[in-house]
C-alpha cells in the first residue's frame, strides 16, 4: 500500500481496540521472567559455549602482537578469535568503527579478542591471560580543543548540515532585543539494562543469532557485509529486548563475535558484553557544543534565530544534529542553522534516544528562556507568540500536517498551575528548599518509514500477526494486536502477535520513534488485503463489507470470520511505502513540559518536585503505554538534566565512569509524580493510523524545564549539563543560595 | 575470577587458622566478589566467615554497644538500641548503598571496602593502590568524585563507606583475633591508614587478622545527624557527607566522608563548632589539596555543614 | 519456559528430598566439554531450595548465585543487568529476603531457600505483585522487572517488620508511603524508567494486604 494522499475515515477511526488503553499482552511472560531474552535460549541452543570479549587498553595505536598461548591452555577454553583468526571481515554500513579491532585499534575497548570456554567463569579468567603488546598513538579527545578543525558533515538522516532563510546576521544585528549563549552538553550513554547480548549457532554455513537488536534487517545486512556472507544466510531472532534507546540500533561486537566464536568453537557461543564494557565499546550520544542567537522584538517576536552545533566522532562518523528543531520549532524570518563535526578518536558516536532534539532543546529551551526574560513575556506566551503553522525555512506553502504546539502550552499550563509561579527567580522557599517551576517546548520530528507485516486467521477466528518488528518496551506487541483486532473486527485476545524475527516480513524497525506509526500502517495494509481476501470469498464487495464481533458482514448477511478463513486459514502479506506528504507537510510531534524542583539552599542538592506535560502525536494507539514511554522519556530528560556524563580522560581517551556505580542514572528516588495528557489529535498526513510516534517526544526539552526551574528557583543560569551540585556552588554569589 | 579454593569456618579459630596458610575471608561479599571479578582481588582461598555466630548485638557491661562483625547492615540500623542510642550509626547505614546491598552487607566488611576511584576498578589503567608502583591516574584525570583531603601524590582514592564516618564520629573500636589467638582492640581513628606512599596497604590487619566486633562507647545522648550530599538521591556515593553528634553540653563532634581516604575527623573541627560551620569546614579542611575537578568539595563540606547545623537547629 | 525445566521440577516432586541431580551441571553443560577440560577438578557440591525444590548442583566455586540460577538451573528470569551490584536486576529472596544474586557465590547458600520471580507466580496465576505490575504499566522492556517485583515484595515486608530507610522520619515510626517506596526501591534501577507505575503497583498491593 503506497501512503500518498491523506487518509480518510478507515476502520481504525472506529476506536473499539485501538486508542483503548490495554494491559500490554507481552505483560504476563514479563512479570513472570518467562520472556526470553538473547542470553537465556537454553531453549534454541541447548549447551551453548561462553564468549568473554577483551577490549583494547588503548584508545588509538596498533597491536604489535598477541599471545594467546596462556589463554589457550587455561581450563575449559574451546578457541580464542582475533583478528589474525577470524578471517577476511568486512564492514557493516552503519559501523563506523570496526567491530573487531586489530591489529589496527580504533577506540579504546573496542573488541579485540572473543576467548570461548565451556564456562562463562573460565571464559572470564582466560580472557585476563591474552598478553597484547600495544602502540599507542596520540589521540584527539577534546570536542573543545578540536572545534576549530570541524568541518561541515555530509548530509545524513538529519537533512543537509546547514539550512538558511533570509538573512540571519542583518537580521539579527538589527533585533531589538538580543540572546547570544553559549550550552554544551557531555557524552551520555543509553544504559539500556540488558547489556548487548546474542547467542549464535551454525548450521552448516547457515547462521542464526539470538539477539537484542532494534532493527532486525539492518542486523541482517550488515552481519552479512561483515562476514561476507549472503544476506538468506542469516537468521535474526530478537523477541524481546531489555532497552535500546538507541544503543542496539546497529550490529555491534557481541553479535558478530558470537558468531566467529560459534563458527570457531563449532558449537553454539552466546556472548554478553561486560556493564563496564558498554560505554567505551558501544555506542554513546556524542557531547556537543551549541551557540544559539536569538533576536526579537520587544514583544518577544522573535525575527533572527540561529543554531551552530558543533560535535566530534571517530573518522567517517555523523553529526548530532542538534539545531534540527531550530528549523521548525519558531517563527522568524532571518534563519540560520548549522552542523559541525570534529574528529575524535573516542568511542563511536551514534543515534541516542531522539538524536538531534534531545540535546538540541536543552540548549534551545533554556535560550528561550532567557529570552523570556530579556523580554518580560512569560514563557508560556513567548512560546505562544512565536508559533508558526508553516516550515519557516520553506514558507507557508509548506504547512505542518498538524500542529497543536499552542494548545500543548496551554493546556499543559493550566493542568500545572502555571500561573502559580513567581517570574522572579529565587523568591520562593519552602524550608531548605529553595522552589522554582520551570517550563520548555518539546519538539520531535515525525519520521515514517516502509513496513510490512503478514497476517494470518484460522478457522477457529483467531488471528496471527507477523513482522520483524521489534518491541524494545515500547509497547509493539500491543499495539500490533489492537491493530489487527480493530481491523477484522476481533477481540484483543483473539490475536497473537509474533515479533523480532527476520523470517517475517521486514518492518519500520523501532528508532526515531517511527516505529509505532509505520509497524501499525504496516499492518493496517496487510489486514485490508486479508478483509479483500475475506470479503471476496464471502462474495460481498470490499469497500461495503464490516468486520467486527467476530463477523464479516453486508448489510443484514454475515458470516463468522474463522468459517470464511476455512480449515485452511487465510493469510494476507503487504507493507505501507510512504510518498511525498513527509515531503509537502512538515510533520512533527509537539508538546510542553513542566517542572517543579527544589534546591537546597545550603548544599544546591537539587530535587524534582513535579513534572508534568501535554503533548500533541497523532492518534495515540494505547494509551497506556504510550504514557509510559513519556514518563520515562521524561525521566531520562531530567537524568539528562541533573546527572548524566561520561567524564573523558582527555590523556588515555576514554570515558572514565564506564558502569552502572559511576554513571548515575535516575533511580526511584529521584522521580515524582509525572503528569500526562495527551491531546486529541488525528494526523491524516501521517499514515492510515493517523498516529505519530511518542516514545521520544518525551524526551525533547524535558532536562531544560528542569533547567529552568533551577534558574527560576535559584536565580543561577547555568547553560552546561549536567547541572550538578559543584556548577551550582561555583555560581551561588548573588544567588538565592546561602 | 581467578579460580580459588572454598572452605566454611565453623568457628573463629577455625576461620583465623584457615587464614594463616594464606586466605581471605569473605563475609558478605558484596565489594570483594565485585572486585574479584575485575580481578583486582585474586584470592587464591576463600574462607566463608558467616557461620560464626559473629552475628549478635549486646551491650557491653560498661553500657556501651558490641556488634558482631557479621551483623548486616540492615540489621544495624534497624537494632532498637542503636536507632535510639547511635542514631548516627543508623542514619549513616541507611544512606549508603541499597536495601538489597544493606541486607547483605557486613558491619565489618563495611569497614573493609575500598575505594571507588575509577583507576583503580580499571585494571589497564596505572593505580598505585592496585599496582603499587604504577602511578595515579586519577591525579590528572577524572578525579571529581575523589579525595581532597588526606591525600599523597600516590594516591587520592576516597574511602566510600558512610557507615564507617558514623563509626569514627562515635569513637568506636574495631576488635579483632589474629591468627595466633592474640586479641586486641583498634581504635576506628587508627584502623585505616592514609596512602601516603604505600596506597595499597589500606588499614592496620595483619594478614589473617579477622575483625570480630565493633564495640561503641556509651551513649553520647544529644542529637544526631548524618547528611550525605551525592548527584542523585539514592543508591550513590557520597560527594560529601558528614555525621555529627552534638551531645546537649555545647559539645559536638564531626566526621567526614567522601573526601578523603579514610573517615575523616580532625579535634580541631570539632573544637570550632561554636564559630560555625565555615569554621569546622576550614578546621576539617586545613591540610586539603583538592584537585581542579574535585576542589567544590571544600565548598561543599561547609555548604553541608550549613545545612546540617540548620538540621539540628530545626530539632528540638 | 523450557520444557525440560518443566521435567526437572516434576522429578523433583517427585523425588523426595536430597536428591543429587546429576542433569543439572554435569550433564547440560558437562556433555559438551572439550577433552582438555578440567572441570570437575575444582568442582564443590552445594545443595539449596530454589522456589519450593531442592536442588544438589556441583558448581565451580566462581559461580554466582545468580548464574547458578541463569546457566545451572536455567531460571532465566532472574536478570543479569550489571553484575557488580549497581543496578538491581538480579534481586532475589534468600531466606526471606532480598539480595543481589551477582554478588554472593552460589556455594555460600548451602541450605538456604531462595525464591525467584519463578516462585512467585505463573503467567496463569500470577502472584498479587504481578498482576498489579500488569495492570499498571509498571515495565516497559521487561528486563528489570523480576527484579523489581521480587524487591517489591520484600519491601512490603521490611515496612511491615519495621526496619526504617533513609526516608524514614522518625526512626522509631516507620510508616508506609510514596516517600518510602521509592527510597526503599532505589536499588532497582529501571533505565525505561517505569518508576511511578511501579510505586502504584505497589501501594495497590499494599492497600490489598491491609484490606
Amino acid at each position: 500500500m503506497k501512503f500518498d494522499t491523506p487518509a480518510t475515515t478507515n476502520p481504525i477511526d472506529r476506536g473499539r481496540v485501538v486508542g483503548v488503553a490495554h494491559d500490554r499482552i507481552d505483560g504476563p511472560a514479563k512479570v513472570t521472567g518467562t520472556a526470553p531474552y538473547a542470553y537465556e535460549r537454553h531453549d534454541a541452543a541447548p549447551q551453548a559455549a561462553y564468549g568473554w570479549i577483551v577490549g583494547s587498553a588503548i584508545a588509538k595505536g596498533k597491536i604489535d602482537a598477541m599471545d594467546l598461548r596462556a589463554a589457550q591452555s587455561a581450563p575449559g577454553v574451546l578457541a580464542i578469535v582475533t583478528h589474525q583468526t577470524a578471517g577476511p571481515l568486512g564492514k557493516g554500513a552503519r559501523n563506523t568503527a570496526h567491530l573487531l579491532g586489530g591489529p589496527i585499534i580504533e577506540h579504546y575497548d573496542q573488541a579485540v579478542a572473543l576467548v570461548i570456554a565451556d564456562s562463562f567463569e573460565n571464559a572470564r579468567d582466560a580472557a585476563r591471560l591474552l598478553r597484547i603488546d600495544y602502540s599507542p598513538e596520540k589521540g584527539r579527545y577534546d570536542l573543545a580543543a578540536e572545534r576549530g578543525h570541524a568541518t561541515v558533515p555530509k548530509e545524513g538522516f538529519g537533512g543537509p548540515a546547514d539550512t538558511a532563510a533570509g538573512n540571519f546576521e542583518a537580521g539579527f544585528a538589527k533585533a531589538a532585543v538580543k540572546v547570544d549563549q553559549s550550552y554544551t552538553t557531555p557524552d551520555q550513554s543509553h544504559a539500556m539494562m540488558e547489556p548487548h547480548a546474542t547467542t549464535a549457532a551454525w548450521d552448516g554455513d547457515s547462521l542464526t543469532l539470538w539477539t537484542s537488536n532494534q532493527m532486525v534487517a539492518w542486523a541482517v545486512e550488515d552481519m552479512a557485509a561483515t562476514l561476507k556472507i549472503p544476506k538468506d544466510k542469516i537468521r535474526i531472532v530478537t523477541p524481546y529486548i531489555g532497552g535500546g534507546f538507541g544503543g542496539k540500533l546497529f550490529l555491534r561486537a557481541d553479535a558478530l563475535l558470537a558468531a566467529l566464536g560459534a563458527r570457531a568453537a563449532g558449537r553454539p557461543v552466546k556472548v554478553a558484553l561486560a556493564r563496564p564494557q558498554i560505554p567505551n565499546n558501544t555506542t554513546h550520544r556524542a557531547a556537543t557544543i551549541q551557540r544559539i542567537r536569538i533576536g526579537a522584538d520587544r514583544d518577544g517576536i522573535i525575527g533572527a534565530i540561529g543554531h551552530e552545533v558543533w560535535s566530534g566522532d571517530l573518522p567517517g562518523g555523523g553529526p548530532e544534529v542538534a539545531a534540527q528543531q531550530t528549523r521548525l520549532l519558531y517563527r522568524g524570518t532571518d534563519r540560520l542553522t548549522a552542523h559541525r563535526l570534529a574528529e575524535l578518536d573516542l568511542p563511536e558516536a551514534n543515534a541516542m534516544r531522539a538524536p538531534g532534539e534531545a540535546v538540541g532543546l536543552l540548549a534551545l529551551e533554556i535560550a528561550m528562556d532567557e529570552l523570556a526574560e530579556a523580554t518580560g513575556v512569560d514563557p508560556v506566551e513567548l512560546r505562544i507568540r512565536n508559533d508558526v503553522q508553516y516550515d519557516p525555512e520553506a514558507g507557508p506553502q509548506r504547512p505542518f500536517s498538524s500542529r497543536k504546539f499552542v494548545e500543548c502550552l496551554r493546556q499543559g499550563a493550566e493542568r500545572f498551575g502555571w500561573e502559580r509561579r513567581v517570574p522572579q527567580p529565587g523568591q520562593v522557599r519552602d524550608g531548605r528548599w529553595l522552589v522554582g517551576m520551570g517550563m520548555a517546548a518539546a519538539f520531535r520530528n515525525n519520521l515514517v518509514a516502509k513496513s510490512g507485516a503478514r497476517v494470518g486467521i484460522d478457522g477457529r477466528g483467531h488471528v496471527v500477526v507477523e513482522t520483524d518488528m521489534t518491541d524494545i518496551g515500547t509497547g509493539s506487541y500491543t499495539i500490533l494486536a489492537q491493530t489487527a483486532a480493530e481491523m477484522l473486527g476481533v477481540p484483543i485476545e483473539a490475536v497473537t502477535v509474533r515479533l523480532g524475527d527476520s523470517l517475517f516480513p521486514k518492518s519500520a524497525g523501532s528508532g526515531g520513534q517511527f516505529g509505532a506509526n509505520s509497524a501499525t500502517a504496516g499492518l493496517y495494509a496487510a489486514c485490508v488485503a486479508l478483509r479483500e481476501k475475506l470479503a471476496a470469498k464471502a462474495g460481498f464487495p470490499a469497500n461495503q463489507t464490516v468486520f467486527e464481533d467476530g463477523l464479516v458482514r453486508l448489510g443484514n448477511q454475515s458470516q463468522p470470520i474463522g468459517a470464511l478463513a476455512g480449515e485452511e486459514g487465510m493469510w494476507a502479506e503487504d507493507r505501507i511505502e510512504f510518498g511525498k506528504l513527509t515531503q509537502d507537510y512538515a510533520q512533527a510531534t509537539f508538546g510542553a513540559h513542566f517542572c517543579e524542583v527544589g534546591v537546597d539552599v545550603d548544599t544546591a542538592e537539587v530535587r524534582v518536585r513535579r513534572m508534568g506535560g501535554a503533548f500533541a502525536a497523532g492518534r495515540i494507539l494505547n494509551p497506556k503505554s504510550a504514557r509510559s514511554q513519556v514518563i520515562g522519556a521524561m525521566t531520562m530528560g531530567v537524568g539528562a538534566a541533573l546527572m548524566e556524563e561520561l567524564h573523558v580522560d582527555k590523556r588515555f581517551g576514554f570515558f572514565v565512569n564506564h558502569d552502572m556505580a559511576e554513571y548515575l542514572v535516575p533511580v526511584h528516588a529521584d522521580i515524582p509524580e509525572q503528569d500526562v495528557l495527551f491531546l486529541d489529535e488525528l494526523d491524516d498526513k501521517s499514515s492510515p493510523m493517523k498516529a505519530k510516534g511518542v516514545g521520544e517526544l518525551g524526551i525533547c526539552g524535558a532536562g531544560a524545564a528542569v533547567a529552568n526551574a533551577i534558574y527560576n528557583a535559584t536565580g543561577i543560569r547555568l547553560r552546561d549539563y549536567p547541572l550538578t551540585i559543584d556548577k551550582l556552588l561555583a555560581q551561588r554569589e548573588g544567588s538565592a543560595l546561602a | 575470577m581467578k579460580p580459588f579454593t572454598y572452605s566454611r569456618a565453623a568457628s573463629v579459630e577455625d576461620a583465623v587458622a584457615a587464614a594463616s596458610s594464606g586466605g581471605r575471608f569473605i563475609a558478605g561479599g558484596t565489594n570483594l566478589l565485585d572486585l574479584m571479578k575485575l580481578q583486582i582481588e585474586t584470592p587464591s582461598h576463600l574462607i566463608d566467615v558467616n557461620h560464626l555466630e559473629l552475628d549478635r548485638i549486646e551491650r557491653t557491661p560498661e553500657g556501651g554497644l558490641r556488634i558482631g562483625a557479621m551483623v548486616r547492615n540492615t540489621a544495624l540500623a534497624a537494632h532498637p538500641d542503636v536507632r535510639r542510642d547511635y542514631a548516627v550509626l543508623s542514619r549513616a547505614l541507611l544512606a549508603g548503598a541499597s536495601g538489597q546491598l544493606r541486607n547483605k552487607a557486613t558491619t565489618a566488611g563495611n569497614l573493609l571496602q575500598r575505594t571507588r576511584c575509577p583507576y583503580f576498578y580499571d585494571t589497564r589503567m596505572p593505580c598505585n593502590k592496585r599496582k603499587p608502583g604504577s602511578g595515579c591516574g586519577a591525579l590528572k584525570g577524572g578525579s571529581r568524585s575523589l579525595a581532597i583531603v588526606g591525600t599523597s601524590d600516590a594516591c587520592i582514592a576516597q574511602h566510600p563507606s558512610d557507615m564507617a564516618v558514623a563509626m569514627r564520629v562515635l569513637d568506636a573500636a574495631v576488635d579483632t583475633v589474629a591468627a595466633d589467638g592474640t586479641r586486641r582492640s583498634i581504635p576506628i581513628a587508627d584502623f585505616h591508614l592514609l596512602p601516603g606512599d604505600t596506597p595499597h596497604i589500606e588499614n592496620q590487619l595483619k594478614p589473617g587478622e579477622l575483625i570480630t566486633s565493633v564495640t561503641l562507647p556509651n551513649p553520647l545522648g544529644g542529637t544526631h545527624v548524618y547528611r550525605k550530599v551525592r548527584d542523585r538521591s539514592s543508591y550513590a556515593f557520597a560527594l560529601v557527607s558528614v555525621a555529627a553528634v552534638f551531645d546537649g553540653q555545647g559539645g559536638s563532634r564531626f566526621a567526614f566522608g567522601g573526601i578523603a581516604p579514610k573517615p575523616w575527623r580532625v579535634a580541631a573541627a570539632d573544637a570550632a563548632a561554636a564559630a560555625g560551620a565555615g569554621a569546622v569546614a576550614q578546621a576539617a579542611l586545613a591540610d586539603a589539596r583538592p584537585t581542579a575537578q574535585n576542589a567544590f568539595k571544600q565548598q561543599l563540606v561547609a555548604s553541608t555543614l550549613t545545612s546540617l547545623f540548620r538540621q539540628k537547629e530545626a530539632r528540638p | 519456559m523450557a520444557p525440560d525445566h518443566v521435567t526437572r521440577r516434576a522429578v523433583l516432586q517427585g523425588g523426595g528430598a536430597a536428591m543429587a541431580l546429576p542433569g543439572v551441571a554435569g550433564a547440560e553443560t558437562g556433555a559438551m566439554l572439550s577433552p582438555e577440560s578440567n572441570r570437575g577438578r575444582d568442582m564443590s557440591t552445594v545443595e539449596f531450595t530454589v522456589n519450593g525444590d531442592r536442588v544438589q548442583l556441583q558448581l565451580d566455586p566462581r559461580t554466582t548465585l545468580l548464574d547458578a540460577l541463569r546457566e545451572h538451573l536455567q531460571l532465566t528470569g532472574t536478570k543479569k543487568g550489571c553484575d557488580h551490584g549497581q543496578c538491581g536486576a538480579c534481586t532475589v529472596l534468600v531466606e526471606g529476603q532480598r539480595i543481589n544474586s551477582c554478588l554472593t557465590l552460589a556455594v555460600m547458600h548451602e541450605g538456604d531457600s531462595v525464591t525467584t520471580i519463578e516462585g512467585l507466580g505463573t503467567p496463569k496465576n500470577l502472584h498479587p505483585m504481578q498482576r498489579a505490575f500488569v495492570t499498571h504499566d509498571g515495565y516497559q522492556c521487561g528486563y528489570c522487572t523480576p527484579g523489581q517485583i521480587c524487591s517489591a515484595v520484600a519491601v512490603l515486608g521490611e515496612i511491615e517488620a519495621g526496619i526504617p530507610s533513609h526516608a524514614t522520619e522518625d526512626l522509631e515510626h516507620v510508616v508506609l508511603s510514596d516517600a518510602e517506596l521509592r527510597e526503599r526501591m532505589s536499588g532497582n534501577i529501571c533505565r525505561c524508567a517505569a518508576y511511578p507505575n511501579i510505586i502504584a503497583a505497589i501501594r495497590e498491593v499494599a492497600a490489598g494486604d491491609e484490606a
